[in-house]
């Protein structure tokens, strides 16, 4: 049978003025909230672990066990910190969700909240999109308004405040404890672990940091019931997930479908791959995971089976690439990218990613070394289980993946620039005259 | 070259079992019985450590060897450099051996129950590890060792030799930087060199508390950087040179800014007193200890060629941990400045019997040009004062006392050379001279409260303030200041201040009792009263009548413990050795028939002289009255003295003075002999702590000159006197020989505070201390570090600048009828009616201009700008 569509944090994204209070509550929105309350807050965690909703940010924690690890009330404060600072290239499922339903996220912060006793919640959104940070204060505002937000919630003594915090724009602070520094007011840079956030996170008290995507997924938790969750997809991947198509493919945009939905089905209900090509690679969940080709057409998305197959189910950012494109430019724009994102704290991630995108843009220019594909591979072994953070882990994995995958791609870099192999105007989906380096132009060692 | 006795062995042991040193050294303290232990093993060999135990530690236990640039044992795990890591096998629940799937840092990893840990001897992963990170930092390294000042003493190049690969794979671009970014006058920055270990904020931020530098940017061009001048406003203290803006936008002035240096695991931050000086290789370094203020601070003096180039801080868990003060390690110079006298010098006498010029002469000539002059003065009845200053060390001190005592047959002779009062005399004579170690360094870690009374640590203390500084941010210590206002060095200790106005200072102490009405004051009364709570007393308090005996009472009152925290390096050595009038050596009174033939039979004289003798004021006093015919002064800089124009005055009309002197002064001018001493750079002697800590050192130069005790003994010798100090060892063995006091003490001084003085329109209270960088003939020839001392200013609170009718920034006119001292105001939160000068600062000599003192009334106005000053701005 055929996996179909699953909407729930997308369901009403094509309402009227779906990010509004009004629309969520004429589609059933504060009905979890209403619930929760009513329950005593370990019953809430119950249920989000019975559920088995894993965090949605990638990692895959189980949420409701994250709740558990905070240690027991001692009076002081405690903390929820949603990490919506999504940056990952090609992941776009938590800002299209805040933008089109914003209140679907801040009624999963108060039922959270509740459960973890915690008073004061932060939003931490990506400081890049301004129009998101706005929707999301209007949506607080709202919150506040009706009722939902400030002293007394609906009648029920519980009290909570949001605070919506913009970031400066730094991939880092999605690290959940640069996150925390950054909050903090410091230099975002990941902290060392233990003490974890859940014995001393923001302002050194105990924090839940979560995906925006994990914590707008507890309302409908608390409505459906755990089994109702469970219901969608596999058995130690439950429930649903937005999966965002984009690339080479006719329809893109956000699907959301149960975990263990193939690409293979999802490229059905977008339409496939734009038309007279075929798919050559993809990832599964953002630049961080390693490259999937037409072989993991049928791998289920869930987070077990693209583990096994060799990759992370990640963000489920499925980028999907033709056979127009370079795999040698593709990985060297991702290399660059996480060369101008290192934080610079440690030094395997700092000077390692520096390193590799300089050995890319000369195999890119044609004007690689033979030894240079030893030597990335090399490279990212020692980058790879060194860095401080995930980061410098996930920098390498296009650059690995795809050398397993292509690595006569890699070859060619040694002789012939990539743009002379596959002409970046055959992958794009208008003309246009692609911007060439005089380096580049010469298309032999200069 | 080294010349020290060895006094663990010096003499039969046998007949020493009994006696004590005159100052006996600190018990070795027994490491802590740690309360729970972790068996584990390294590289196949188990060891047992405490429970915390970060992995690194472990090894260096165990001998092995784990290259790191991040790690600093004083600063907190930051795992950063990534160069330590190892493998590491752990037990997991149900208690098989799992290996951790990646190499972990040993330099943040807490050794655990049934760990086994292989590092890069044991394990082929850890070691391309660490080959692999390696070979990344030295990729923007621009491997300029032949010129870096670090190369032959880098971190980074020694264990790129161990740990790393012969040759680099990295045939690209690296990233650059314009050379180098000065900090501070003082302190540069190239930061291509700099592999971003964060040695250096850490630093800054966890024990100096002045942050300065941080990181800016990110990925490969992150960087420690300055903080922006355009961003950060401005206010406070401010360098006299030209620096950067720190963490709060004052530009930056940091007292403890050298070690950075040292620390810099590569050659980025380098010093511009020892930029491009010299190689590492040719350097032979001595152990010493520092001579600038009195916690003894041990320090490593590396010369060439006999010629000082750099002192770096030496290591001592009890004292100074592996810190200096700037002034510690970079005010050298003064030692071997132009001015050294090399030979005794002779005055010849005109025919009308005054004063002619200063001849080299030779030692027996000079011995016994100043034998006559003496004797002569002692043979007319008038006899000699002795003046020997507060920076000898304990051998020298002792020899003073004892030439005074024995030869010159007095008890005139008194080593503060500063503001002093007889209750002082009292004070120090009943609760200090002999009582050694009561409150040391490690007694401030576990004191629930420190007080601190006339003391400013960071101005007056040097290491001290980091000591304090780390019992409050590491052992929660609760740090109180008796003082006119907040510095920013309490506020870095988060300490509170109980505001008092000079003189009233005992007033404050009285009030502080338990059941205060007010809330400060009951905090710290009751605070006091805990278990090991401290007060730290500075000299300066000497100036306040009856604050010393007030501090007595408090002492008494609460149970907390006392230390006197003078700020020169021979002051506690003086005092134990009998530099007092009223005192001779291991605290003896001199009233004390019993202490006086204690000592006699020591010394092998008949009697001691047992006339009280005169202070240092009574002693100037009497030698320009003509009461005193000869002075006997040792290094004694008039500008110090309370009233330094009576003292050059009494030493213009006195009949005869005799001065040992490592340089020219005020004094040479006046001498009559002048008997050249070595610096401590070039002898071994004995400074005394604060704490009462003997810190010997050795002798770091080959020199021809002799230390003091040796000129004193020729002297002697010369007036027919054996002393019987001719050499180290036998000062010493005198010394052991004489041992500590346990009869009567001095009696405690109950001195009645004054009242505090109506102020009339335009007047003030005068406030003043030394800062710790200033114009003290000890800083003298290094014009880095003056750049980095604090520019002068006068503090006076709103209202009082508002009467004056000075804005803050404005000058402010200060003055006596001796004089005027203008600096710009800087209007502080302090009582109304008290102004605040710096005491020795470049146009601030407050007792040489105002001839005044702490507490003593001034008029303030409004000054006319000086342009000299604004140009230096």
């Amino acid at each position: 049978m055929a996996t179909t569509l699953a909407p729930v944090l997308s369901d009403h994204w094509d309402a009227d003025r779906s990010w509004t209070l009004a629309t969520y509550e004429d589609h059933g929105g504060y009905r979890g909230l209403r619930r929760a309350l009513g329950m005593p807050a370990a019953d809430v965690v119950t249920a989000v672990k019975d559920s088995g909703l894993r965090g949605r940010g990638g990692a895959g924690f189980p949420t409701g066990m994250k709740w558990g690890f905070l240690p027991a009330p001692d009076g002081g404060p405690r903390y929820l910190v949603v990490n919506a600072d999504e940056s990952e290239p090609g992941t776009c499922k938590d800002i299209p969700l805040m933008m089109a339903s914003p209140q679907h996220l801040i009624e999963g912060v108060i039922i959270t909240s509740f459960a973890i006793g915690c008073h004061h919640a932060f939003i931490y959104v990506r400081g890049e999109v301004v129009h998101v940070y706005r929707r999301l204060l209007r949506a607080v505002e709202e919150a506040y308004a009706a009722g939902y937000l400030g002293k007394n919630i609906l009648g029920s003594g519980y009290d909570l405040e949001v605070t919506v915090h913009a970031g400066a724009g730094a991939y880092i602070c999605g690290e959940e404890t640069a996150l925390l520094d950054s909050l903090e007011g410091l230099r975002g840079q990941p902290r060392l672990k233990p003490p974890f956030p859940a014995v001393a996170g923001l302002y050194a008290r105990p924090t839940v940091v979560n995906n925006v995507e994990s914590i707008a997924s507890v309302p409908g938790i608390l409505v459906g019931g755990a089994d109702w969750f469970k219901q969608m997809g596999t058995e130690r991947s439950t429930g649903h997930g937005l999966f965002s198509l984009s690339g080479h493919v006719t329809r893109p945009g956000q699907y959301e479908a149960p975990l263990g939905i193939t690409l293979r089905e999802l490229l059905e209900m977008a339409g496939g791959i734009r038309e007279g090509h075929e798919l050559k690679f993809w990832t599964p969940g953002g630049s961080s995971t390693p490259l999937f080709t037409a072989e993991h057409l049928d791998v289920p998305l869930d987070y077990e089976s693209v583990g096994a197959a060799g990759s992370m189910l990640g963000t489920r950012a499925l980028q999907i690439f033709d056979e127009t494109t370079s795999v040698v430019r593709a990985v060297t724009r991702w290399t660059e990218f996480y060369k101008h994102e290192s934080c610079g704290k440690c030094t395997p991630c700092r000077e390692g990613t520096f390193w590799l995108a300089q050995i890319l843009q000369r195999l890119e220019r044609g004007q690689g070394t033979t030894e240079d594909i030893d030597l990335l591979l090399d490279l990212c072994d020692n980058i790879l289980g060194r860095a401080f953070c995930a980061l410098g882990d996930g920098a390498t994995s296009p650059v690995t993946s795809a050398i397993q995958y292509f690595r006569e791609e890699f070859e060619a870099g040694t002789h012939t620039p990539a743009d002379v192999l596959f002409p970046p105007e055959r992958s794009s989906l208008f003309d246009y005259t692609p911007r060439r380096s005089p380096a580049a132009l010469a298309g032999v060692h200069a | 070259m080294t010349i020290t006795s060895d006094r663990s062995t010096a003499g039969a042991p046998a007949d020493r079992s009994t006696s004590t040193p005159l100052v006996p050294a600190a018990p070795v303290p027994a490491p802590a019985e740690p309360t729970a232990t972790v068996t584990f093993s390294i590289d196949g060999i188990e060891t047992t450590v405490p429970k915390g135990t970060l992995v690194i530690r472990a090894a260096e236990e165990l001998g092995i060897q784990i290259p790191r640039f991040c790690d600093h044992p004083l600063l907190a795990p930051a795992g950063a450099c990534r160069q330590c890591l190892v493998e590491v096998w752990a037990p997991g629940r149900d208690g098989s051996l799992a290996k951790m799937p990646k190499p972990q840092a040993s330099c943040t990893l807490e050794a655990g129950p049934g760990m086994q840990v292989k590092t890069q001897h044991s394990s082929p992963e850890a070691d391309k590890a660490q080959h692999g990170v390696m070979e990344m930092l030295l990729i923007n390294h621009p491997l300029d060792c032949p010129v870096c000042d670090k190369g032959g003493e880098c971190p980074l190049q020694n264990q790129a030799m161990s740990n790393g690969r012969a040759t680099s794979r990295f045939v690209d671009v690296k990233r650059t930087f314009p050379k180098p970014i000065s900090i501070s006058t003082q302190i540069l920055l190239d930061r291509e060199r700099c592999i971003l270990c964060q040695r250096c904020t850490r630093f800054s931020e966890e024990i100096a508390g002045d942050v300065f530098i941080d990181l800016q940017k990110r990925g490969a061009q992150q960087q420690i950087g300055t903080f922006d001048t355009q961003v950060l406003g401005f206010a406070g203290e401010t360098p006299a040179g030209a620096a950067a803006e720190d963490l709060s936008g004052r530009p930056f002035a940091s007292y403890f800014s050298g070690n950075v240096v040292q620390i810099c695991p590569v050659g980025a931050l380098t010093s511009a007193a020892y930029r491009f000086r010299a190689r590492p290789f040719d350097l032979v370094s001595t152990a010493s200890i520092s001579e600038h203020d009195s916690n003894g601070s041990a320090i490593r003096i590396d010369h060439r060629r006999g010629v000082v180039l750099r002192r770096l801080a030496g290591e001592d868990p009890t004292v100074n941990e592996e810190w200096i003060s700037d002034k510690d390690r970079f005010a050298f110079r003064w030692q071997s400045a132009p001015d050294r006298i090399e030979t005794p010098l002779v005055r010849h006498r005109n025919e009308d019997g005054t004063r002619g010029e200063l001849v080299p002469a030779s030692w027996v000539e000079a011995f016994g040009a100043a034998a006559a002059g003496l004797r002569a003065a002692i043979d007319a009845g008038t006899g000699v004062g002795v003046l020997p200053g507060g920076r000898l060390t304990l051998e020298d001190a002792y020899a003073y006392g004892k030439l005074a005592r024995v030869a010159l047959r007095t008890n005139d002779v008194d080593g503060r050379a500063r503001p002093h009062s007889d209750e002082e005399a009292a004070f120090l004579g009943h609760r200090v001279a002999g009582r050694t170690l009561e409150v040391t360094f490690a007694d401030l870690d576990r004191a629930p409260l420190v007080l601190l009374v006339g003391l400013e640590p960071e101005e007056e203390g040097g290491v001290l303030f980091l000591r304090l500084r780390k019992a409050a941010t590491q052992h929660r210590t609760r740090v109180v200041a008796v003082a006119p206002f907040a510095s920013r060095g309490l506020a870095r200790v988060a300490g509170t201040l109980l505001a008092a106005a000079p003189g009233t200072e005992a007033e404050v102490l009285d009030g502080i009792v338990a059941d205060a009405s007010d809330e400060a004051l009951a905090a710290a009364g009751a605070a006091l009263g805990e278990p090991g709570a401290v007060i730290l007393v500075g000299e300066r308090l000497a100036g306040v009548p009856g604050a010393l005996s007030a501090v007595l009472r408090l002492a008494e009152r609460s149970g907390a413990r006392l230390a006197w925290v003078p700020r020169r390096a021979g002051e506690r050595g003086g005092l134990e050795a009998g530099l007092l009038p009223s005192l001779l050596p291991g605290g003896r009174p001199v009233a004390d028939a019993a202490a006086r033939v204690d000592l006699a039979a020591v010394w092998g004289v008949d009697h001691l002289p047992d006339a009280p003798g005169r202070s240092t004021a009574a002693i100037v006093a009497g030698a320009r009255d003509g009461s005193l015919g000869a002075l006997v002064v040792g290094g004694v800089d008039p500008g110090d003295l309370p009233d330094p124009a009576l003292a050059r005055d009494a030493l213009e009309k006195v009949g005869f003075v005799v001065s040992l002197e490592v340089r020219e002064s005020d004094v040479t001018r006046r001498a009559d002999v002048v008997l050249p001493v070595a610096p401590p750079v070039e002898k071994p002697g004995t400074f005394v702590t604060w704490e009462g800590r003997p810190r010997p050192f050795g002798q770091a130069l080959v020199s021809h000159a002799l230390p003091d005790h040796r000129v004193l003994d020729g002297l002697a010798a010369a007036m027919g006197v054996d002393l019987g100090l001719h050499s180290l060892a036998d000062v010493h063995a005198e010394l052991d020989q004489l041992g500590g006091w346990d009869g009567e003490r001095v009696a405690a001084p109950d001195v009645a505070g004054d009242e505090p003085p109506q102020v009339p329109p335009g007047h003030a209270v005068l406030a003043t201390w030394h800062l710790q960088l200033d114009a003290g003939r000890l800083q003298d020839g290094e014009p880095f570090l003056a750049g980095t001392a604090k520019r002068p200013v006068a503090r006076v609170s709103a209202a009082t600048a508002a009467q004056a009718g000075v804005a803050d920034g404005a000058p402010l006119a200060v003055s006596t009828d001796a004089g005027t001292i203008t600096l710009p105001a800087l209007v502080t939160d302090m009582p109304d009616l008290v102004v605040w000068l710096p005491t020795n600062s470049p146009g601030s000599a407050v007792r040489d201009t105002l001839h005044a003192d702490g507490g003593a009334l001034v008029r303030i106005a409004a000054g006319t700008a000086d342009p000299a000053q604004d140009e230096e701005v």
